[in-house]
């Protein structure tokens, strides 16, 4: 079975700093995988990497056995037009920390914005898909209301939603809870721990450990750009065999 | 420590918090503002006397409502609000499309969009209407191949003269106005709309401009009121706005300065329905940022109308 994404020797740089140092990993199809780590140690950033956000400057990276960004012909690589890039988006949804939600559509326009733009979709089709999306992340009773008219727990799920709409065969969330109040983060993770029951393939940068290891399927440890530790949950969160690994755990548990 | 903290906020089983009582309500005597009083007085005073000054001086002041409505006046008002608009149009499209060119990545395009912002912004209306209209001593014919071939003179008419000096020039305040807009705009909205699949082009329409407008709307609100007042110097270049027949039939019928008060009564009637339009387009865009629209003026009369009603019904 062809890995959903597999990282070789990742490398990328903002000018003189280098954030991404050789990453190697691989993600299976329907695997929950969470990435954790100190701030500033590049874990947005290689999520990024892997719709194209940003572009790597050394390794490969594909994504179900394609190149991100790329098109290899023989021994060349050729770099994809922005039209190719933005088909290929199609496939993996996003979820940010800032919700990202469009201010000036409401809740139901949210999500079915990309399938009638992208895919063009029909409007009812679209429609009924936003609806049952909404219902599923118990915002049926919000599809009117504004982005500015629903709390932080209620715009992340929409912006779940709004990615699930374009029925990705991945999902990266960046820090989805992060900028919530602690007793919204609980509705959110319900949503993503049902994703992922539904098989949903799933890159989490999180700094929810419970949720890690509860619902993970394999853990990473990030530290300056390189990859210190990975395994399943149990073992590098409540056995961590480096250094790094145990005093960061210390910090955030 | 947090022992202590947690005895001193728990005193046993102390009753709840009873309601205060309400206090007395205060009456007292407001402070008078005599300055404000004194001030309108002189205010008022000087206001007779002006008016007392134009009343008594030598104008017929019943041409200005004689001829308010003559056709000519109407034709030069249909032109003026036509000029008006057809610069507007060529101005916030070219604008727009600047904008973009200044904010894109690819140095020739910014560059491009940046010295024509440059140019026409760094000479005056009044000079670039010349000059469109005096281009022919330049160019003797147009000639656009096959398709159109003629003399300068006929083909550069007044109106395509007064559109091309105003609307170009107008492009280029719209285009610094549109920058700013679309700059406003938080990265994650195009970051967000790219990760969804959407293209450049439909993230720049769907996402970054409609909210981008929030911004742009009311300078540009600005700028139609002072288009439409900028007008007034087509008369450069022929074309007949409102001033040019107010000035026709003040020569007419000898009743120049009238002539120049009614045009300007009609500039202002004209300027006073924009400032009532910019004011609900600027409502409409303002939907999504903020929680709930504050209600026009027309809504809160009639809200205090229905309050006053109920009130009255209530007693
Ligand atoms: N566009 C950029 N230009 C320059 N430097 C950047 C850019 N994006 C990220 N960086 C730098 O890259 C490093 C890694 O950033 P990144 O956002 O990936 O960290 P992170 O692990 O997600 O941290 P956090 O937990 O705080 O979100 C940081 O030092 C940051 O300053
Ligand atoms: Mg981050």
């Amino acid at each position: 079975m062809t890995a959903m994404v597999k990282a070789e020797g990742v490398h990328k740089s903002f000018g003189p700093t280098h954030v991404l140092k050789g990453i190697d990993l691989e993600v299976a199809p329907r695997e929950v995988f969470c990435l954790i780590g100190p701030s500033g140690s590049g874990k947005s950033t290689f999520l990024r990497c892997i719709n194209h956000l940003e572009k790597i400057n050394a390794g490969r990276l594909s994504v179900d056995g394609e190149l991100v960004g790329y098109r290899q012909q023989g021994n060349k690589l050729y770099e994809l037009k922005d039209r190719e890039v933005a088909e290929k988006r199609r496939d993996i949804g996003m979820v940010f920390q800032r919700f990202n939600l469009f201010p000036h559509m409401t809740a139901i326009e949210n999500v079915m914005e990309a399938p009638v733009q992208v895919k063009r979709e029909a409007k009812a089709v679209a429609r009924e898909r936003a609806e049952r999306l909404l219902d599923r992340v118990g915002l049926a009773d919000k599809a009117a209301n504004y982005p500015a008219q629903l709390s932080g727990g209620q715009q992340q799920r929409v912006a779940i939603a709004r990615a699930l709409a374009m029925e990705p065969k991945l999902m990266l969330f960046d820090e989805p809870t992060s900028a919530l109040d602690p007793e919204l983060v609980g509705d959110v993770l319900d949503v993503m721990r049902s994703l992922a029951e539904d098989g949903m393939t799933m890159i989490v940068v999180t700094h929810e450990m419970g949720f890690a290891r509860e619902v993970g399927d394999s853990v990473v440890f990030m530290d300056d750009g390189v990859v210190v530790e990975a395994g399943h949950p149990r073992e590098v969160l409540t056995n961590p065999r480096h250094e790094r690994t145990k005093s960061f755990l210390s910090k955030v548990l | 420590m947090t022992d202590k903290l947690n005895k001193a906020e728990e005193p046993g089983d102390a009753p709840p918090p009873t309601p205060a009582a309400v206090p007395e309500v205060i009456r007292a005597v407001p402070v008078r503002h005599y300055g404000r009083w004194v001030s309108a007085v002189i205010t008022v005073a000087l206001l007779v006397l002006l008016v007392n000054a134009f009343a008594q001086g030598k104008l017929n002041w019943g041409a200005v409502p004689d001829y308010f409505f003559d056709d000519d006046i109407l034709k030069g008002v249909r032109n003026t609000i036509w000029i008006t608009i057809c610069a507007m149009v060529v101005g916030v499209v070219l604008g727009i499309i600047l904008a973009v060119m200044r904010l894109s990545k690819n140095p020739v395009t910014s560059s491009i969009a940046w010295g024509y912002i440059w140019f026409f912004r760094g000479t005056p209306v009044y000079v670039q209407l010349l000059v469109w209209f005096n281009l022919g001593l330049v160019f003797e014919y147009i000639n656009l191949g096959p398709i159109y071939k003629d003399y300068w003179s006929s083909f550069m008419t007044p109106f395509l003269a007064a559109l091309l000096g105003l609307g170009l020039n107008e492009a280029a305040y719209m285009a610094e106005i549109c920058r700013a807009g679309i700059q406003s705009v938080d990265e994650g909205q195009t970051e967000a709309s790219h990760a969804l699949g959407m293209s450049q082009g439909k993230t720049l329409r769907r996402v970054v401009l409609p909210q981008a407008m929030r911004v742009i709307v009311p300078p540009t609100g600005n700028e139609f009121i002072n288009m439409l007042k900028t007008t007034s110097l087509v008369i450069a270049v022929q074309y007949y706005d409102l001033l040019q027949a107010a000035s026709n039939v003040g020569r007419t019928s000898g009743a120049t300065v009238e002539m120049l008060f009614l045009a300007a009564a009609w500039y202002l009637v004209l300027t006073s329905v924009l400032s009532v339009g910019q004011y609900y387009l600027e409502r409409r865009f303002a939907r999504g940022s903020l929680r709930q629209l504050p209600q026009t003026p027309w809504q809160k009369v009639r809200t205090n109308l229905f309050s006053l009603r109920t009130r009255r019904g209530n007693v």
